[in-house]
Formats: C-alpha cells, sequence, structure tokens
C-alpha cells in the first residue's frame, strides 16, 4: 500500500515537472507579449500616430519593470525546447549576462519612468528604453520555425 | 592495355588541364566579360555613406565587440555548412587592409569575387548580390572605406576542411552561380520601385539570408526571398514575399518601419541575424526606406521551403 502511495506520488510530481516546463514556457512568451502589446500606445505616440497620454506611458514602463522582474526566473535547463519557444540556446549558456540585459532593462524603464514628464521628455527618453528590445532579442532569441 | 593507360594518363592530364584553366579567375572574365571600371575623378562621399549601410559592410567586417560599427578590423567568425570564415580587415590601414588598393580592384572584388592577386573569394562575401552594383557606386563606396580609420592586425585565416579549403575550385562555382549582370532598370516600373529593388537585391543582399540554398550553396531561384534555414545554422530567415506566411498583411509603411526601429506591426521587435541588419538600415534615409518597402511589396508570393527536420538540442 504504502508502496503504491509512494508510486503515486512519484508519478504527480513527475507529472507536474511536466506541466511546470511547459507552464514556464506559456507563462514567460505570455509576458513578452504583454511587453510588446504595452508598448503600441507608446510607439504610436512615437510615430506621431496617437496623441500623448502620460497615463499610458507610465504603464508601459511599470509593465517593462514587472516583465524585468520575473523574466529571469522563467529559464530552468529543463525548457529549452517545446511550447513554440523562440528563446536561443545561448540564454543557458550565458545566464549571467541575460539576466544583466534584463537588469538593465528595468534600470532604464525606471530612469524613463522618472524623467518622463511631458511630451517632449516622453520623447527624449523613451526611445532609449526600446533600445533593450532588440538588443536582447539579438542574442538571446532565435525564431525556430 | 599499355595503351589504355596512356590514353586513361592522358584524358586525366587533359582534364586536369581544363579543370586548371575552366577555374582561371581570367576564364570567368573571358566568359562574362570584364566589368566596366571606369570612374570619374572624384568620388561622391554621401553616396558611398548610403551605400555603406545599405551594403551592411559593419555587419560582417566591423571589428566584433565595440561600439564604433566603422572600424572594419574583421575578425568576426561566420559559421557555415562549409566551415567557419573569418571576415578580414578592410579598413584603409596599408598593411592589413585595403589601404593599399586601387578602385578598379575593389570593383573586381566585389563584382567579380577575385583579389587583386587573382585568388577567387568565396562567397561567404555575399559578391554574388555586390555584383549588381554599377562601377561609379561601387567607387563612391570605396572612396568613403577610404575616409574611416584605419585598423591595424589581421583577422585569422578561415577554418575550412578539405575540398573547401581550395580557392581553386571556386573558379567552377562562379562560372555556374556568379552572373556577372549589373542592376537595369526597369522602365515600365516607377523610379522608386527600381531603387528599391536596386537596394534590396544589390547592396542589402536581402535575399542571402531570406532564401533556401542549394547543396551547392547557391541560392535556390525560384524560392528566391521565401525564407529558410539561417545559413549559420541557428533557426530559421522568415519568408519576405507576399505570400500569406510572409509579408502579406504588412503596409509599406510598417516594413519602412520596420527597417527603421526594428519593430514589426505587433511591436515585436526582430532579433537574430536581423538585429544588425536594422542597425545599418536605420542609418538610410526614409526614402530609401520607403523604396525598399515599396518593391517588396511587389513581389509574387511565394510559399515557404519546408522546415527542416527538428533537431533535439
Ligand atoms: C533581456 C532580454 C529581453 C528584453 C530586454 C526584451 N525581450 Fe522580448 N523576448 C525575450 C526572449 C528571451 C523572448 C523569447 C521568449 C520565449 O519564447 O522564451 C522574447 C519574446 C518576445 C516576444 C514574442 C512573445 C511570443 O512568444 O509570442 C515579443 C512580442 C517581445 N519579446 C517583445 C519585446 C519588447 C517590445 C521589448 C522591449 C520593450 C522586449 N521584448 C524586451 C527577451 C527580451
Ligand atoms: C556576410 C558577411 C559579409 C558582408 C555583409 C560583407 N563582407 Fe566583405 N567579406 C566577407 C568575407 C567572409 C570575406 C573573405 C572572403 C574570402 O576570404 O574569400 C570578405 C572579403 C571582402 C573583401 C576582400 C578583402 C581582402 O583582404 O581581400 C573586400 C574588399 C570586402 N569584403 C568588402 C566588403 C564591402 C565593401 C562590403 C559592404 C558593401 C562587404 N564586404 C560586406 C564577408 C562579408
Ligand atoms: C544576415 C541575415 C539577414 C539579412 C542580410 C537580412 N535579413 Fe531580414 N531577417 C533575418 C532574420 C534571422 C529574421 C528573423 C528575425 C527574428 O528572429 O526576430 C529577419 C526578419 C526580417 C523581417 C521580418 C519578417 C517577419 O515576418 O517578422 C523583414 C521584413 C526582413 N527581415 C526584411 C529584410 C530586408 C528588407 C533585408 C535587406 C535589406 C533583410 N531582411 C536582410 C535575417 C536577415
Amino acid at each position: 500500500m504504502l508502496r503504491i502511495a509512494i508510486a503515486t506520488i512519484a508519478v504527480a510530481l513527475g507529472a507536474t515537472a511536466v506541466v511546470a516546463q511547459s507552464d514556464v514556457i506559456a507563462q514567460r512568451r505570455e509576458i513578452m507579449k504583454g511587453v510588446g502589446a504595452a508598448t503600441k500606445d507608446p510607439g504610436g505616440m512615437l510615430k506621431g500616430e496617437t496623441p500623448f497620454d502620460l497615463a499610458k506611458v507610465q504603464k508601459a514602463l511599470a509593465t517593462y519593470q514587472d516583465a524585468a522582474q520575473k523574466m529571469p526566473t522563467l529559464y530552468p535547463e529543463n525548457s529549452k525546447t517545446g511550447g513554440e519557444t523562440t528563446a536561443a540556446p545561448k540564454i543557458w549558456e550565458d545566464m549571467a549576462g541575460f539576466k544583466d540585459h534584463f537588469a538593465k532593462f528595468a534600470a532604464d524603464a525606471q530612469k524613463a519612468s522618472a524623467a518622463i514628464k511631458d511630451e517632449a521628455t516622453f520623447k527624449a527618453n523613451f526611445p532609449a528604453v526600446l533600445k533593450n528590445c532588440g538588443g536582447c532579442h539579438e542574442t538571446y532569441r532565435v525564431k525556430k520555425s | 592495355m599499355k595503351k589504355l593507360l596512356v590514353a586513361l594518363v592522358v584524358l586525366l592530364a587533359l582534364g586536369a588541364a581544363g579543370f586548371w584553366l575552366l577555374t582561371a579567375p581570367s576564364t570567368y572574365e573571358l566568359v562574362r566579360g570584364a566589368p566596366d571600371v571606369t570612374v570619374a575623378s572624384a568620388p561622391n562621399l554621401e553616396n558611398g555613406r548610403t551605400l555603406f549601410w545599405a551594403g551592411g559592410c559593419a555587419s560582417c567586417h566591423a571589428t566584433p565587440g565595440q561600439d564604433d560599427r566603422t572600424r572594419l578590423g574583421g575578425g568576426l567568425a561566420l559559421e557555415s555548412p562549409f566551415g567557419t570564415f573569418h571576415a578580414p580587415n578592410i579598413s584603409p590601414h596599408p598593411r592589413d587592409g585595403i589601404g593599399g588598393w586601387d578602385v578598379a580592384s575593389f570593383i573586381r572584388a566585389m563584382r567579380e569575387g577575385v583579389s587583386p592577386d587573382g585568388r577567387h573569394y568565396y562567397p561567404a562575401f555575399p559578391y554574388t548580390s555586390y555584383q549588381r552594383m554599377g562601377a561609379s557606386d561601387l567607387a563612391d563606396l570605396f572612396g568613403f572605406l577610404k575616409t574611416l580609420s584605419a585598423v591595424e592586425g589581421r583577422a585569422p585565416d578561415h577554418v575550412l576542411p578539405f575540398p573547401y579549403n581550395l580557392r581553386r575550385g571556386l573558379g567552377l562555382w562562379k562560372l555556374a552561380f556568379l552572373d556577372g549582370k549589373q542592376a537595369q532598370s526597369d522602365p515600365s516600373k516607377s523610379a522608386e520601385w527600381n531603387r528599391g529593388r536596386y537596394l534590396v537585391e544589390g547592396p542589402g543582399h536581402c535575399a542571402e539570408c531570406h532564401s533556401p540554398r542549394a547543396f551547392t550553396g547557391a541560392i535556390v531561384a525560384d524560392k528566391r526571398l521565401s525564407g529558410g534555414p539561417d545559413p549559420e545554422g541557428k533557426g530559421f530567415v522568415p519568408n519576405i514575399t507576399q505570400h500569406e506566411a510572409g509579408l502579406k498583411s504588412w503596409s509599406k509603411a510598417d516594413i519602412a518601419e520596420l527597417l527603421k526601429t526594428g519593430f514589426t506591426p505587433e511591436y515585436d521587435a526582430v532579433g537574430g541575424s536581423m538585429g544588425p541588419v536594422i542597425r545599418n538600415t536605420s542609418q538610410l534615409g526614409d526614402a530609401d526606406r520607403g523604396a525598399m518597402a515599396e518593391y517588396l511589396k511587389s513581389l509574387p508570393p511565394v510559399a515557404s521551403p519546408p522546415r527542416p527536420a527538428k533537431k533535439a538540442d
């Protein structure tokens, strides 16, 4: 009986480990999709397509900081492939560098958040934050399909 | 029996001689015609600068690990199915770079893939696209390169297994795949379209990454720009024809914006080897980016090549 119980627990644990693994991939992709969606408003404002709105800009910057905090924990060794991840193998070869990129992304977003008060300060400070996106994707991301 | 042997030896000798003849750089010129190397005396440096960024020379030739993209000391390792190439120093350094070259040598390198001392270059240097450029544009580009800082030091040698380490064999490859045709403008199309086609197919060498390649390393012509496995072996390069899987849903402005900022219409930032391309195209003017977008929007839809079987990492 005890044996069966242990076996059941082991299977259950194993199953959660598998779930957790595809879960992390879904979670981190969801977070990054959120970052992309949050960039729509300020992106339109930079192009002059949508009127400047300070609240929306600050909301995007808050989303970035939140993402930068959560993302680095979502790359366990067993999540290199699957779930349509576009994570590059480089992440696991250079986890420290990957984390540094997120730290810089958060710091830049925070700095911009403090500096941006109106449209002029937005146009002066926001593009530097957006440099982080391509900068990180160039090294740590690769489209596999 | 002896006669047969003699015949065989003669045939082999003829074969070797034929190979030697066919692969001679001068044979290429004989077959395709020598390129026009006559140029006006003073280069237009502004045009040269534009072509430098359109051509993406810095992506391969800039010294790795430094911010200044105009210090062209070389050394970047380029992985390929044939081995590892190292981009050479093309700064104006007289000993280590191309400081000692004349403009005619430069034009022949870019259009015929041949060095001043008559060696074939590997097509890892995308002269298959640069051959579309005219003599006066190349002279302007050369003039601009000469204004950059001279960087000391040579890149490591390429690391290529036999037989790819034999440059001579490239003569055959070039006879087959380097057509030697300079871009001709199409009078039935707008000036903008023609400019866009020139930038995309010539200096921009977009097809070098965005197309599948045959085992010979040459682009599969009827699949041009429909995407393909990354030449450096990482991931898959997307389809940029007007196919559903490509840029059909993108507007001309969307494409121009991507080339300026690196953001897709969904605000995803392109990465991988497209990152350095954006660093170059972001230096161009809006008119040139718009022209490239105009040309891409005019391409017929081509389905993407089949994906390679998934390999476990
Ligand atoms: C420090 C690294 C880093 C930074 C900075 C970063 N990203 Fe990402 N991003 C990634 C990684 C890694 C992935 C791949 C996620 C996966 O599949 O594991 C990704 C994926 C994405 C995706 C695709 C999500 C999906 O799977 O559909 C979008 C959209 C995106 N990022 C937008 C952005 C934008 C916009 C910014 C800047 C505001 C940004 N990213 C900044 C690392 C980063
Ligand atoms: C995709 C990478 C790549 C790009 C982009 C590229 N090159 Fe090169 N280039 C190379 C490689 C690799 C070689 C060496 C070829 C060989 O050894 O056969 C080379 C060789 C050369 C040479 C000959 C140098 C010598 O010492 O013999 C010149 C000149 C040159 N490139 C100029 C340019 C210019 C100008 C541009 C931009 C318009 C450019 N290249 C863009 C990869 C590149
Ligand atoms: C060195 C290889 C390389 C060259 C040269 C190159 N590309 Fe790309 N391109 C890529 C890769 C890789 C991607 C996928 C980027 C990613 O993973 O985010 C891409 C993505 C794109 C996209 C986005 C497509 C999509 O569906 O998201 C467009 C548009 C594009 N390239 C256009 C061009 C144009 C125009 C040129 C010529 C000026 C060019 N590319 C030259 C490698 C290249």
